[in-house]
């Protein structure tokens, strides 16, 4: 071949080597981290309010059994498929977990105690399906996930030693009438509605929050799925300047 | 109708006569319709494990398939083998017809780049392919490590989520520590093996080819991990992890194995052609050093890569058919799964450094002029390496649970091969005293790979020791270790070997001046590149993490300046080798390095048939100096006579 | 390093210089400063510190490896470095070297001499594992180098008694129980200073390793396992725990802080968590203190815990209920 065609395959070759480098880089590598909506949660009067809730189904094709936490924006009052938001340092952080998916004994039932929130309390109201509420405002820093069937899943953040169950309805109503569509809803559905606060860190930075219950697999599959994708059952929190 | 013998046997020289027309490039079997077979049965297979077991996911929490994954694999990986054009021998056999004729055994079917996409039998061609091949998946694993020391640039800002930065780091290890297994063997063993030992062929010309053609299929299917999320375990795979991982990890097992499969095949076909094709007069003292250190990798992939085979099978059937080899709740074991790959990992890592040990053997006689020092003494290091592997693998285990008495003993026989490899400098510096030393590239980076593998050993001298172990077991001192032992020596040795060799090869020249700035640009980033790194995992950095401690963010971030300045020198090789090979081409004849072994005797590049006659060997390759001293080789021995014409001088064999 | 020297006759009038003697005296000046500065001014320094018993030996035992290595590396280098300046060929001179084959005496020099040097280290490494109780690593369910002291139900500060301290690994935070005071657990790490200490290291789910950087303490936490490892704090302070065992996505992120405090102080730390689970019923919510940990065994296990072939998960099942269900 002459030179002049030599170099054009070359050139060509090059072309479709970074081509597919590109595409690989773009779209698998930085897929799941840039697709997810990140939800920013402003301060008002000192304190902001994240609002979550965790589904047992969820509307996926691939994926319908895995259990999943949802999102609400403060402002549209929707709730996004994503568990990335953003606190502004130092400021007073006020959860409510909306729980919604049926109860599982903890594998390790010391994470039905309460750590990290103020008061090392949180405070736990549950409703069935008819909207009837069973336990009201009930404040406590221990839900024993195995002697009465009333944890679903953890929030926790562990590096600022975080740790919270989160309660769910209890075993008979988990059996029978647990939603089937998510986002779920109040209407119709049974769940447990449950709120603590923590104070954000007073640097910014990302900490990572997850949940410590393996899913219905079992302990090994169990933290497999959803236990180890962003935007399921572990997510980030954002700390920002204020 | 009785099988027909093959009238062409009867003639002792020239081809049969010509049976058909060629047919068209693009109707013959090759890499084109290899392609074509892996997509068909990659299709195939995923409908038949979906078949078999629609239903059937692992558990509720994997959103794929993955026995139609398998299977899917394993299709596309025996379309792509079909499509080639491997079984077709096998099946002409079957149905009664006479074997192709020896063209396609040297290549000369076809004089232009065809033949380097086919199927073909040529050791050259095949030794080639593999140049090429390895240098592609050399240049794909360091862009992961690019990725990686990008991520690591700070301790609190990431560049990827977690998933992502753990499947880079699998990606960059395993395709380093799989493909590259054959980095040496397959372009340089493969090529030059035969001709070192004066052999026209090798023994198992199919078996051979099949060996490189797998390594295309396991580093796509390595790649394609990627495409399901990658998978969480790293290079090493340990179970439960592996069991709970997702999809990815099926990918890595079924590469892994693959890629086992090849260097089995390639080693028992390097045993049997050095055993068997050595001309008459190699004796087993005549052989070049490097040659000895195919002949020992070869047996370590014979007798280790089965081991890990077996690992990856126990692997993908307990995620595909819930079997619970590696459960330790259901009756299985975790800690036979780490046994079983570090039986075979151990080992491995020989087969990595050993063949840098032959090359560098060889550069240093020639460009010192001088024999080989203590050429026994090599040779034995080379075979106690090889042998002493399979008895040090409990030292990566040493913090894992095993049985505390186990610990002094492996503590001693990992210590005790350090010593056979010591064998290798004494040779090396041995053959240093008093020599007429040539500062050629390969000479550079032979003296390059000493300074590293030395560096590289003694570090391997403080992991062995088990007290000192348990600081450094999991961190980055570990890391350093194995770059400078594997990167260190072997692909600097792999560097060595290419400009040494690579003008023999394609009958071009490499620049000179390229050439010297990429050895001191590659030398002197990958000092600085790798050398922190021991000072980091001794301050308590760990292995696979994206976060870490802040006060070593600033030595984090030499080490990342540096890599990427190491894939600069890389980059400054890849465009010697393209633009010498493509536009400058300096044709190359002769033997510019007047070297004594066999293979530059003869042209350049040498006959498709590497030698007319089977040659008779006079002497050793190593005989420089001597005063009247036999040439290596009788080229044009007399037909019919053992002996030759020559008689024997006094001349001193060691 | 001496060698014969083939060429060199008696009467010649220009002899050859002595290389082998030069090159010693060189690696002599150059080898015993090294020596000495890493002895005395390195040593201390030297990485894990010396905050226990397990991490002291460990810096002693990488000093000495130092001081062996450092002549060896010494050695080899200034060999190739003055071979490459000495013996280099001039530019026009094509000729080849002295054929030499081989030296019997070089060649036995360095076997024995490796051999002597290998044999030491690996003598000198044994004791540094026997002496100081497994120098920290892990060494299975069943040790056989522990500490001195004694095992006991309960634990005083200033006694003998062994603390016990089970680490749990699970994906992917760190936990740790205290069966001396009632099986208590806790996500914070506390130890006494200068008491023995016996970890028992196990996991819940998947592979990973303890390692407490500035106790020298490293051990693989492996399901169903127990991994015993012992140190004692000499110093107080607060020293990193970090996983070190490749266990999935966070596995970067598994890291922790813990502590070394005074014998009392940790007394009164232990037996408030103590009694604060006691209060809250947590206590008695955990699983009677085991040496792997099994959490089907609770004194409150519901009719509501699915096993399959009498084995649990979270939920009750090993693998999902669409799957053939018995292995």
């Amino acid at each position: 071949m002459s030179v002049a065609a030599r170099a054009a395959a070359l050139g060509a070759a090059f072309l479709v080597v970074v081509g597919v480098g590109i595409f690989v880089a773009v779209y698998y590598v930085g897929a799941a981290t840039t697709q997810l909506p990140i939800v920013h949660y402003s301060a008002s009067g000192g304190q902001v309010s994240v609002v979550l809730q965790e589904d047992p189904q969820n509307n996926t094709a691939t994926t319908p059994d895995w259990v999943s936490y949802y999102t609400q924006d403060p402002v549209s009052k929707q709730w996004l498929h994503t568990t990335l938001f953003s606190v502004p340092e130092n400021t007073k952080v006020n959860v409510t977990i909306y729980g919604y998916d049926g109860c599982t004994p903890l594998r390790n039932n010391y994470f039905s105690q309460v750590q990290g929130t103020m008061g090392g309390t949180v405070t736990v109201s549950q409703f069935d399906q008819h909207g009837k509420e069973y336990v009201t405002n009930d404040t406590t820093s221990v839900i024993n996930s195995w002697s009465d069937c009333n944890v679903g899943h953890t929030f926790a953040i562990p590096a600022m030693g975080i740790f919270v169950p989160v309660a769910s309805p209890n075993a008979q109503l988990s059996a029978n009438n647990l939603c089937s569509s998510s986002p779920c809803t109040p209407s119709g559905n049974p769940y447990a509605v449950e709120t603590f606060s923590f104070m954000s860190p007073s640097h910014t930075g990302t900490w990572r929050w997850q949940c410590l219950v393996p899913c219905g697999g079992g302990y090994i599959d169990g933290n497999s799925g959803p236990m180890q994708t962003l935007g399921w059952m572990m997510g980030e929190m954002d700390v920002v300047a204020s | 109708m009785a099988i027909e013998t093959q009238p062409e046997r009867a003639e002792p020289t020239g081809r049969g006569p010509e049976v058909e027309a060629k047919r068209p490039w693009w109707l013959r079997p090759g890499a084109h319709t290899g392609l074509i077979g892996a997509v068909i049965g990659y299709f195939l297979g995923h409908w038949l494990g979906n078949f078999l077991g629609g239903d059937y996911a692992r558990s509720s929490l994997s959103d794929a398939n993955d026995v139609a994954i398998v299977l899917g694999y394993l299709f596309a990986v025996l379309g792509w083998l079909a499509g080639l054009g491997v079984f077709n021998d096998l099946f002409g056999l079957m149905l009664g017809r006479p074997l192709p004729e020896e063209a396609r055994l040297i290549g000369k079917e076809e004089p232009g780049l065809g033949k380097y996409f086919r199927y073909t039998l040529d050791h050259k061609v095949v030794g080639i392919q593999y140049l090429y091949g390895m240098i592609a998946y050399f240049l794909t694993g360091g862009l992961f490590a690019m990725a990686i020391r990008s991520e690591l640039l700070s301790p609190s800002y990431h560049l990827m989520g977690p998933e992502q930065y753990l499947m880079v780091v699998g990606e960059h290890g395993t395709m380093m520590m799989m493909m590259m297994s054959s980095v040496i063997l397959g372009p340089f063993g493969q090529y030059f093996g035969p001709l070192l030992i004066g052999s026209k062929k090798v023994a198992f010309p199919r078996l051979e080819a099949l060996g490189f053609w797998l390594t295309p299929a396991a580093y796509v299917i390595l790649l394609s991990a990627v495409l399901f999320g990658g998978f969480p375990t790293g290079w090493t795979g340990y179970e439960p992890l592996a069991t709970q991982a997702q999809t990815g990890e099926d990918a890595y097992f079924f590469a892994f194995g693959l890629m086992g499969i090849s260097m089995i095949l390639a080693g028992f076909n390097m045993i049997v052609t050095i055993i068997n094709y050595r001309a008459p007069g190699m004796r087993w003292s005549r052989l070049p050093m490097f040659v000895w250190s195919m002949f020992t990798v070869s047996f370590l992939q014979v007798l280790a890569v089965p081991v890990l085979v077996g690992a990856c099978y126990m692997g993908l059937t307990d995620r595909t058919f819930q079997t619970s080899f590696f459960s330790n709740q259901l009756g299985g074991s975790s800690f036979l799964y780490e046994d079983l790959f570090w039986f075979f990992g151990h080992p491995e890592v020989y087969i990595l450094a050993l063949p840098g040990f032959g090359v560098i053997s060889e550069v240093v006689s020639v460009f010192c002029r001088k024999p080989l020092f203590g050429y026994k003494v090599a040779a034995a290091g080379m075979l106690g390496v090889g042998i002493l592997s399979f008895f040090v693998w409990q030292h990566h285990l040493f913090d894992s649970g095993i049985n505390p008495d186990m610990r002094p003993l492996f503590m001693l026989t990992t210590e005790l091969i350090s010593i056979p490899t010591g064998f290798i400098f004494l040779v090396g510096m041995g053959t240093f005293w008093k020599a007429k030393i040539r500062f050629s590239i390969p000479m550079l980076f032979a003296l390059a790979f000493y300074f590293n593998f030395l560096i590289g050993g003694i570090s391997g001298v403080f992991l062995s020791d088990v007290p000192a172990d348990t600081t450094e077991h999991g961190s980055f001192f570990v890391m350093a270790h194995f770059h400078y032992t594997i990167m260190g020596g072997l692909i600097f040795a792999f560097m060595a070997g290419i400009y040494y060799w690579l003008p023999k090869m394609t009958g071009y020249k490499l620049n000179e001046k390229l050439g010297r700035i990429h050895f001191w640009t590659m030398f002197i980033f990958f000092n600085t590149t790798f050398l922190p790194l021991f000072a980091l995992g001794m301050m308590g950095m760990p292995r696979r993490v994206f976060e870490y401690a802040r006060n070593l963010e600033t030595l984090n971030d030499w080490v990342s300046i540096s890599a990427f300045c190491l894939g600069g020198s890389i980059l400054i090789f890849l465009i010697n080798f393209v633009w010498s090979l493509l536009f400058w081409r300096e044709r190359e004849t002769g033997n510019p390095w007047r070297a004594r072994s066999l293979e530059w005797q003869l042209s350049t590049p040498p006959p498709p048939e590497n030698f007319k006659r089977v040659p008779v060997i006079l002497s050793s390759p190593y005989d420089y100096g001597v005063k009247n001293a036999l040439p290596v080789a009788d080229l044009n021995p007399p037909p019919g006579v053992i002996g030759s014409a020559y008689e024997p001088t006094g001349a001193v064999e060691a | 390093m001496s060698s014969t020297e083939t060429s060199a006759a008696a009467g010649a009038p220009r002899t050859e210089p002595r290389h082998g003697w030069r090159m010693f005296w060189i690696w002599f000046v150059l080898s015993l400063p090294s020596v000495l500065i890493i002895w005395f001014v390195w040593k201390p320094h030297l990485p894990p510190g010396d905050m226990s018993s397990s991490a002291q030996h460990q810096q002693f035992d990488i000093a000495v490896l130092a001081a062996t290595a450092a002549p060896v590396i010494i050695g080899v280098v200034l060999y190739f470095i003055y071979a490459v300046v000495v013996w280099r060929a001039k530019a026009d001179d094509d000729s080849d070297g002295e054929p030499i084959y081989g030296n019997t005496k070089v060649q036995a020099t360095w076997i024995i001499g490796t051999s002597a040097i290998v044999l030491w280290l690996a003598v000198f490494g044994t004791i540094e594992l026997v002496g100081p109780a497994g120098a920290g690593a892990g060494e299975g369910p069943s040790p056989i180098w522990t500490l001195a002291g004694k095992q006991s139900a309960t634990w005083t500060p200033g006694s003998d008694d062994i603390l016990e301290v089970q680490v749990i690994g699970q994906q992917w935070v760190w936990t740790y129980r205290y069966p001396q005071f009632g099986g208590m657990e806790s996500t914070e790490l506390m130890l006494p200073e200068g008491m023995p200490v016996a970890f028992h290291v196990t996991s819940l789910d998947v592979i990973h390793s303890f390692w407490a950087y500035q106790l020298g303490v490293k051990a693989d936490a492996n399901p169903g396992v127990d991994n015993v490892a012992f140190t004692t704090p000499k110093a107080m302070g607060s020293f990193t725990v970090r996983c070190n065992e490749l266990c999935g996505i966070w596995h970067g992120a598994m890291y922790n802080y813990g502590q070394v405090v005074s014998p009392t102080a940790f007394q009164t730390w232990a037996s408030g968590v103590q009694a604060k689970e006691q209060a809250d019923g947590v206590l008695a919510a955990l699983p009677p203190f085991a040496l792997t940990y099994d959490p089907t065994v609770i004194p409150q296990l519901g009719k509501n815990i699915v096993t399959v072939d009498g084995i649990t998960g979270a939920a009750g099942y090993y693998y999902g209920p669409g799957n053939p269900v018995t292995p």
